[in-house]
């Protein structure tokens, strides 16, 4: 049984589809990245999995299971019971799910209160406990103070630590460091890579960094127009992509040493298109420099090989594998 | 290469007063402090530093858009404060970050392409027409485009406009701030090609502001590193990038994430205490944070080592 399983996920808001037919899965203990550029998908997804999509988004799906149930019918209720508990959230700016009119220590300790009823100062020593955890030299002080009088970086790590607070199983965090410096999101991506190994849960990391993923996913799965159009390890990602997508993306990252200076980095000619629901064809045939006839209908998803997915008319294995 | 430099910074500085509160007393932010640097004609010199570091009030002082506090600026060997408007504009233009908010959403592209043209005040509207249609040809966009409005562009595209603006003059040197920062990676790849390509026709000069290192490695001939409000170590970039030898320059190109599985996450061993431009730490102003910190680095200041090209500012670079 997977901690999370998400198959054939829906979210329309009006006339755009967001979400066109997801699957994936995060299994114990398993980092799952979630990688693409702006407006694919990704943050959407998240939001309809933790049941909290925008007013208009409609969500529809053929299984949406935590730890085995499927969640797509609980009430708001059970869902706000789960959330902050057993499945965790961390969004990409922190102020949204931090309340400037409250301290650091009473939001974290409001979390395991409600949903434990845990007694004040016990909760205030695991807030202490896990602002030590995350790298915070002195918890005693940030418990004290209001968010706007952190940086970005403490802030981010004050959302891991209340994201922590009710050993959740299942982390879901939304560009968890997109806002950060790069030395302080070096700190942050290793302080959950290993929080994670010590606790053993399941982390869904959404990014539009590749090289994030490189370093930090087990699974990859790579969307484009609201949908996964590749899915492997991510060892088997980056050593044989197969998606023209996920190719032309890593063609376009300058990478130290790799591309010359002055040598044009790859690219993806053209912009993401908008989907309408009801769309036929490869999204992607606009830009995709292999695009042929068969592109106009429906798309196979087919195995590249173990645990490999690919969505895409082009034979199995018809780019070969990279050159090491 | 010509012997003058495209720019020329002398101890330039700048001090911005913050009020906190109504009785607070005003805190000073010294956002430049004291930097000096050349940069070759023809050459693109990389700026890279943390958030808050100063770049941005850097590159304002160098486009004369922000007066400095103490030092002077000279572009094209002549001293920015002596120069009018309209010739320091044919000089050097600014790309920045924000496609969205640069751009007049008022106006048409063409519009705004031409404002640089009409502000010289000089130029007949048959001229401003040919040069700007020039202009937006060069970056990649038809005329069509031309007549549209910035929220009818895709981010990339409103970049490509402001890039038509900068150079519709013909300047010398551009100043990109961030250019790429709000960028999807396959746009920013379109955007970077581009600017290489019009470079290399044009033979301009660039200061190029990023907080992504691999962005800089793959455009800059020459790097400087800022923190706090100085540049703690520039070189030409093969060497920098090989032989670092400011801490904060190793800690900067550990946390590049490059593409490769299976390297894992490295510790850049910087602790968390952030810093903080209105209380500049006493001695070096990295000690702090320093991994390598010693006795002398609280207290002493470092000085300025020759390095290469450039010069490092750590007493572990100085000569014994
Ligand atoms: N007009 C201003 N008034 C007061 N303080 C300012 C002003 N402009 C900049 N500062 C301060 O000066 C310091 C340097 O800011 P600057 O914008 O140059 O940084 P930066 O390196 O460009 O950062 P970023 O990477 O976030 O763009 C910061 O502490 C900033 O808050
Ligand atoms: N509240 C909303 N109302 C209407 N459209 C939305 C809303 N939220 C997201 N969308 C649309 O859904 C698509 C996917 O958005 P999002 O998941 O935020 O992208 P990402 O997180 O991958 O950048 C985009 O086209 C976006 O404009
Ligand atoms: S289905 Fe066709 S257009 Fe789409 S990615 Fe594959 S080859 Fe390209
Ligand atoms: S002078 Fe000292 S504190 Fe500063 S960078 Fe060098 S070793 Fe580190
Ligand atoms: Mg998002
Ligand atoms: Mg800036």
């Amino acid at each position: 049984m997977s901690l999370l399983e998400v198959r054939n996920l829906r979210v329309t808001f009006g006339g755009t589809a967001a979400v066109r037919g997801i699957s994936l899965k995060v299994e114990k203990g398993e980092t799952h990245c979630l990688v693409g550029e702006s407006g694919c998908g990704k943050s959407v997804t998240s939001l309809a999995i933790m049941g909290l999509l925008a007013r208009g988004g409609r969500r529809d799906a053929e299984r949406l299971a935590f730890a085995g149930t499927d969640i797509q019918n609980h009430s708001e209720r059970e869902m706000s019971r789960l959330r902050g508990d057993r499945m965790a959230m961390i969004f990409q700016e922190p102020m949204t799910s931090l309340n400037p009119a409250y301290t650091v220590g009473s939001q974290m300790t409001e979390v395991l209160r409600r949903h434990r009823g845990t007694p004040r100062a016990q909760a205030v020593d695991r807030a202490a406990e896990l602002l030590g955890r995350v790298g915070i030299t002195a918890p005693g002080l940030r418990l004290g103070q209001y968010p706007h009088q952190l940086s970005g970086g403490l802030r981010q790590r004050v959302m891991i630590a209340m994201a922590l607070m009710c050993d959740p199983e299942l982390l879901i965090a939304d560009e968890p460091t997109t806002a950060l410096d790069v030395t302080v999101q070096a700190q942050i991506l290793r302080l959950l890579a290993g929080i994670q190994k010590e606790l053993g849960l399941g982390i869904l990391l959404i990014t539009h960094d590749l090289g994030v993923v490189a370093r930090i996913a087990d699974r990859v799965s790579v969307m484009y127009a609201g949908e996964v159009v590749e899915s492997a390890s991510a060892e088997n990602l980056f050593a044989d992509p197969q998606h023209p997508y996920t190719r032309g993306l890593l063609s376009c990252i300058p990478v130290p040493g790799k591309v010359k200076r002055d040598e044009p980095l790859g690219s993806i000619p053209g912009v993401v298109p908008r989907i309408p629901p009801g769309y036929v064809g490869c999204a992607f045939r606009d830009r995709c420099p292999h695009a042929h006839a068969e592109c106009d209908g429906a798309i196979p998803r087919r195995a590249a090989g173990p645990d490999h997915e690919v969505l895409c008319t082009l034979p199995a294995g018809w780019f070969g594998r990279q050159a090491a | 290469m010509s012997a003058v430099p495209a720019i020329e910074v002398r101890g330039l500085r700048r001090v911005f007063r913050v009020r906190q509160g109504l009785f607070a007393p005003p805190r000073h932010v010294v956002a430049v402090d004291d930097v000096s640097f050349a940069v070759p004609a023809g050459s693109v010199l990389g700026v890279v530093g943390e958030s808050g570091c100063g770049k941005s009030t850097l590159a304002r002082m160098i486009l004369g858009l922000l007066p400095p506090s103490a030092g002077e600026v000279l572009v094209d060997g002549q001293r920015l404060a002596d120069m009018d408007r309209r010739a320091r504009a044919r000089l050097i233009q600014p790309v920045f970050q924000d496609p969205f908010s640069s751009l007049n959403p008022r106006r048409r592209v063409r519009d705004i392409v031409a404002m640089p043209l009409v502000a010289q005040g000089s130029i007949s509207s048959a001229d401003i027409a040919r040069r700007v249609e020039e202009a937006l040809a060069r970056v990649g966009l038809s005329a069509e485009q031309g007549t549209r409005f910035p929220s009818q562009l895709s981010g990339g595209q409103r970049q490509r406009v402001a890039i038509a603006r900068a150079l519709v003059l013909r300047p010398r040197i551009v100043v990109c701030d961030e250019p790429t920062s709000a960028l999807d990676v396959s746009v920013q790849a379109q955007i970077l090609n581009l600017l290489a390509e019009l470079r290399r026709e044009l033979g301009l000069t660039y200061l190029f502001i990023s907080h992504n290192l691999a962005v800089v490695e793959h455009v800059a001939s020459e790097v400087a590193v800022m923190y706090l409000g100085r540049i703690v170590e520039t070189n030409e970039s093969e060497a920098l990038f090989a032989e670092p030898r400011h801490p904060y320059t190793r800690a900067l190109l550990a946390s590049v994430l490059t593409p490769e599985p299976g390297l894992g996450v490295p510790d850049v061993g910087l602790g968390d205490t952030m810093p903080d431009p209105a209380n500049v730490p006493a001695g070096c102003r990295f000690h702090p944070r320093c991994p390598l910190a010693f006795e002398r680095c609280p207290v002493e200041v470092p000085r300025t080592t020759p390095n290469g090209t450039g010069f490092v500012e750590c007493h572990l670079a100085e000569p014994a």
